[in-house]
């Protein structure tokens, strides 16, 4: 069963790579994830690949443009010196000694990280929204609430990625996306959140302002991270993409007459 | 951090079998005894005595009590049968005291709102309906980890009190009451009044009072009486008998003295414990607390000032190794 599952998965992504996660090529819109309840049901095999065929199967585009990220002040980056060097292709200009972020790559970037969002949310992945900013941190916790998914806006303990088994328990899952909403912490430094994702091969999406470092961040989004209305902007944008996700592949299995309540219950039952 | 918290973790299915030992052992008591085995309480068990248990069932089960009572409260598995965790902020490793934190902010936010709200109105007062606490204090750091079932740190837990405070500060806090209310214990309300002993009366009509009082390693039990002729007897001998040195008698004059009242009581009393001064120490003080019946608030708040009332609490200490007694050292030799 295992081996016949392999091929199949090698038949449909030949064309495609296995998303690595620094870096990795952004033909592919969906990791060829293994699913995480394996059956041996046609019916499960085809709700798991159905979204793979089109590139935008969950509409994304749809829920923002170019002039609500102008409206959210998603533009606006911090001053000259502060500019990472990293950052400079994806900035517009400069004016006055303040950075502008080109809007028309944070789009396609937002559309890219915002996809990948829905596809994880759509195959039951754990979605893990961190912040170390303080003013947002309720906000962020909240909006992880209302999606029934899980925050992080607290102290980030060493081990809490790569120590899990022993901080948690054995047999601990481990989030399947991480979502920061700022990379840096509370020292203008990175988050070690970043880097620890990537030891434990987690893709990342975040928001990189332009004094941060975005080489380590799967789908970095160049946008703004300080002021409350962007940050408020990505919030609803994220929340609404994982429960459009979420109810997509709600509707999809009652749709092919699979009704399995224990793994409906089990992805909701958050307390 | 679950495996540095305790010495040894009870595993779900183990604590499960106790308890099924525990239902067995009590169905079988109840059987034994011929009492009714469907409601067979905890009470019943406890009325038994313990050994004559340990005999009788030996071989199934030996806790008499409910497995919930001995083993300590621990954490069930935090995720469900897909891996998916129960809590939303599992993956910050302090659950229970960061969501805490988070309901706290959410209802501070929710009293900022109805403020600005009140505020459009024009209906906002400054010094309306700050929440009444009544003597009471905050939670402990160790009763907040019982009610948490986490370790938190003297950090975690400042900044709890904090924000507490914080809300409490706010008008319109009042709405919330119930929330703080539960982080709070009553305080034992610090009596100023003393305990006395109650006034009594015996077959003459004679008013009496009976109270003790304890020194070092001396009991003593005195039972005052109204009745005008001042004699003193202690273990059925006169006083001047049991007391040859003066300093002893004084302090058992002492509190009817100040009082001024050195005439007009009997004294009946039993010592037993300890040496000559320590007797008439605990005798002192059992005397005082006799003598608070027959005396007005003043007059008992006057002998609390004068030390009367105050149990003196030096014991013996222990003598320690290496040294010759308590504190003196052996003798320091050079060479």
């Amino acid at each position: 069963m295992a081996v016949r599952a392999l091929t199949r998965g090698f038949r449909y992504s030949r064309a495609a790579t296995v998303a690595s996660p620094c870096g990795g090529h952004h033909y592919v819109t969906a990791p060829s994830v293994k699913p995480p309840q394996p059956q041996a049901d046609d019916v499960t095999e085809k709700i798991l690949n159905q979204p793979l065929e089109k590139p935008d199967f969950f509409r994304v585009a749809e829920l923002f443009s170019l002039k609500d990220l102008f409206d959210a002040r998603v533009h606006l980056g911090h001053k000259k010196g502060c500019r990472h060097r990293l950052m400079e292709p994806y900035l517009y200009g400069c004016r006055l000694d303040h950075d502008i972020i080109d809007l028309d790559q944070t789009m396609e970037h937002l559309q890219l990280a915002l996809n990948f969002t829905a596809h994880i949310a759509y195959r039951g992945g754990i979605i893990l929204f961190v912040s170390r900013r303080r003013q947002f941190g309720h906000l962020v916790e909240t909006t992880a609430k209302d999606c029934g998914e899980y925050a992080h806006t607290r102290y980030w303990q060493g081990g809490l990625l790569t120590n899990a088994n022993i901080q948690y328990g054995p047999g601990v899952r481990l989030p399947d996306l991480i979502i920061f909403l700022s990379t840096l912490n509370n020292v203008f430094q990175q988050h070690v959140g970043i880097r620890d994702a990537a030891k434990m091969n987690i893709p990342t999406v975040g928001v990189v302002d332009s004094n941060c470092n975005p080489s380590l961040v799967t789908y970095p989004v160049p946008g703004n991270d300080d002021t409350p209305a962007a940050v408020e902007l990505y919030c609803r944008l994220f929340k609404m993409t994982i429960n459009r996700a979420k109810d997509r592949r709600k509707q999809m299995e009652l749709l092919h007459g699979l009704s399995a309540p224990t793994s409906q219950t089990s992805r909701y039952a958050l307390k | 951090n679950l495996a540095a918290a305790g010495p040894e973790k009870f595993t779900l299915e183990y604590i499960q079998k106790q308890v099924e030992e525990y239902e067995i052992g009590k169905r079988h008591l109840a059987n034994m005894m011929g009492e009714d085995s469907e409601n067979f309480t905890q009470e019943d068990i406890d009325l038994f005595d313990f050994i004559y248990l340990f005999f009788l069932l030996k071989q199934i089960c030996f806790y008499f009590q409910h497995p919930d009572e001995i083993f300590p409260k621990q954490r069930a598995v935090q995720w469900g049968a897909d891996g998916r965790p129960f809590h939303f902020l599992f993956y910050t490793g302090k659950q229970s005291y960061y969501s805490l934190m988070h309901d706290l902010y959410g209802k501070i936010l929710k009293i900022e709102k109805h403020q600005d709200r009140l505020r459009a109105k024009g209906l906002f007062s400054q010094d309306a309906q700050l929440i009444s606490l009544g003597p009471s204090r905050w939670l402990t750091k160790e009763e907040l980890e019982l009610l948490l079932v986490e370790t938190i740190s003297t950090h975690d837990y400042d900044r709890f009190i904090k924000l507490m405070e914080r809300m409490l500060a706010m008008p319109y806090s009042s709405t919330e009451e119930e929330f703080v209310q539960r982080y709070r214990r009553q305080l034992e309300a610090q009596s100023m009044k003393q305990m006395m002993p109650p006034l009594e009366k015996d077959e003459n009509g004679v008013a009496f009072s009976t109270a003790e009082g304890r020194r070092k390693t001396s009991d003593s039990s005195v039972i005052l009486r109204d009745c005008g002729s001042g004699h003193i007897t202690i273990n059925g001998q006169d006083y001047l008998q049991y007391f040859p040195v003066l300093q002893d008698r004084e302090q058992l004059m002492f509190p009817l003295q100040f009082m001024g009242v050195l005439g007009r009581f009997n004294l009946e009393c039993t010592v037993s414990g300890g040496g000559r001064s320590s007797q008439a120490g605990a005798l002192r003080l059992a005397i005082s607390r006799a003598l608070l019946s027959f005396l007005s608030e003043g007059d008992g708040e006057a002998m609390r000032q004068a030390g009367l009332l105050t149990p003196d609490p030096r014991v013996r200490e222990r003598k320690k190794p290496g040294q010759e007694g308590a504190r003196r050292k052996f003798t320091w030799k050079k060479r």
